[in-house]
């Protein structure tokens, strides 16, 4: 109860904290923007070209590429901003002021920053969303959007940890920014459905950065391709994830005596 | 002239020097670089198979080729980013370098084109490996292979001015990062850099024919792999070098307009 409290607070400050930087908010709309055409366009070239790719229709990958752009939008609003403090302050040894706070070291380090005008990507990818399901002619069934906010609470769990994990490895090795760039590299590889990789790098995605099932699992529920096998594989890994980042989280924590501060 | 020649070996040198000593860093920056072509290669081989082995001319060996070739491109390509004047300017660094007796631009060039060096020999082992797993068809005659040597370093001279030259902006404005994504944009659907030009719609092809954004990435790529004929390919070298004469001139005369706005800040 005391960690929801916490966790509010530290989101009233980041909202309140972004409202002094408004013109962002427009930056921000030009950017998501940007982003939405160019994909729009890669989009219709490989659709200029043939009619399914890997067995996905152009309004089913049309619904992955809103799934892709609201997670996005949710790692950049939460979760990276939070990783890359972390990161930072692990290097300058500052984090001592947040690991003298009387709360649980992860929670704190996980709530402290927010990003509010990202939220411009989450509001576009439910919109590109709709624009698919419409085209595909969506009928609202509980089962199937029940499996898609599930999933989708999943994804960004198992993202989250993945950065955490990524993170962590900075008590060991300083710099680690460029295993940062990497993530973002892969990341952008599930915008098209995972099935036409080829299978190293397949497993890659989906083991080393579930990207996989962050995005693929919650496209497969809205268009009717999620089994139950899948939503309790996916629940499965993410309750490993979550324990074995948390785990990493601990053992840095233990080996971190406070670089300068 | 032997002045300049003297002044840019010594500082490709000092550059080569120093990128020598973060290989893991400039590696682990290549391979996140690697990614984006990867993912290309992968979506449009899968189309060219799903319609019977070929699309806009291209076989999925013919990607491979393409979006290898376009890993060394890119990286020819990374010059000093336009988001860095800002840096520079609020930082101090440009009075420093103002103080010299020489333009500040041609230790961009020279620091930028001795870190090419060593990233020429860092990415061949990449390119062996993505080699050995995508399998390109790849048959270069030496006349593409001297004309591609060119390009490839005319290319990183042109993307040198044009991003300069956006750069300067940021002596009027500090709000440019609009801009920025908007050219970096326009640079990825007329480049080559998404896809090879030639799947893009006739009109986008003939309005490419226009812009530096081509010259700097798609032809150096075509010009190895693409099997132009040496009409073309000498025509695109000739477009090439008419690019990085205009940039020069644009350079030089909103440097100069530039310079008089500067006041320094910090330093």
């Amino acid at each position: 109860m005391k960690g929801i409290k916490l966790a509010y607070n530290y989101l009233r400050i980041g909202i309140l904290n972004e409202f002094q930087y408004r013109a962002n908010l427009y930056i921000q709309i030009l950017q998501t923007f940007i982003a939405l055409a160019t994909g729009l366009i890669g989009l219709n070239l490989v659709f200029s070209q043939t009619t399914a790719l890997g067995g996905w229709s152009k309004p089913e990958l049309l619904a992955v590429m809103g799934v892709f752009t609201l997670i996005g939008g949710i790692i950049r609003a939460a979760i990276q901003p939070n990783m890359e403090r972390l990161m930072e302050e692990i290097r300058e040894g500052t984090l001592d002021y947040a690991l003298t706070k009387p709360a649980d070291a992860q929670l704190l380090i996980s709530v402290r920053e927010f990003r509010l005008w990202q939220i411009v990507d989450i509001i576009t990818g439910f919109v590109v969303l709709a624009v698919a399901l419409s085209q595909l002619n969506w009928l609202i069934d509980l089962w199937s959007v029940l499996g898609f906010l599930s999933a989708l609470v999943m994804g960004s769990m198992m993202i989250y940890s993945f950065w955490l994990i990524i993170t962590s490895t900075a008590f060991w090795f300083i710099r680690v920014q460029e295993i940062a760039n990497l993530f973002e590299g892969l990341y952008a590889a599930g915008r098209w459905p995972i099935d036409i990789y080829p299978n190293w790098l397949r497993y890659g995605l989906t083991f080393l950065v579930p990207v996989a099932f962050a995005i693929s699992v919650p496209s497969q529920a809205l268009t009717g391709r999620l089994t139950l096998e899948t939503w309790f594989g996916a629940l499965a890994f993410t309750v490993f994830l979550f324990l074995f980042a948390r785990g990493i989280l601990k053992l840095g924590l233990k080996s971190y005596s406070g670089a300068s501060a | 002239m032997k002045r300049y020649i003297d002044i840019y070996l010594s500082m490709m040198k000092l550059s080569i020097l120093e990128q020598w000593q973060y290989p893991l860093a400039n590696y682990f920056y290549m391979i996140g670089m690697i990614a984006e072509p990867v993912i290309y290669m992968v979506v449009w081989s899968t189309v060219a198979m799903q319609q019977g082995g070929m699309v806009g001319g291209y076989t999925p060996g013919e990607f491979a080729a393409y979006y290898i070739v376009w890993t060394l491109v890119r990286s020819m390509n990374v010059v000093f980013t336009p988001y860095g004047w800002e840096w520079r300017i609020r930082e101090g660094q440009l009075s420093m370098s103002l103080m010299r007796p020489i333009h500040p631009l041609h230790g961009d060039v020279a620091f930028f084109a001795g870190w090419k060096v060593v990233v020429i020999v860092l990415w061949l082992p990449l390119a062996f490996a993505l080699t050995l797993i995508f399998k390109p068809e790849l048959n270069p005659t030496l006349l593409e292979g001297i004309v591609f040597f060119f390009a490839i370093w005319f290319a990183y001279l042109i993307r040198t001015m044009t991003l300069t030259l956006i750069g300067l902006v940021t002596f009027w404005t500090t709000r440019v990062s609009a801009l920025f994504e908007l050219y970096f944009a326009a640079e990825l659907i007329l480049s080559g850099r998404l896809v090879p030009l030639s799947l893009m719609p006739e009109w986008i092809q003939s309005f490419a024919w226009f812009f530096p954004f081509r010259w700097a990435f798609g032809f150096p790529i075509e010009s190895l792999v693409g099997n132009m004929p040496v009409n073309e390919l000498l025509i695109g070298l000739g477009m090439q070098i008419a690019w990085i004469i205009v940039g020069i001139i644009f350079v030089n005369i909103i440097w100069k307009i530039a310079i008089r706005k500067f006041s320094a800040v910090g330093g």
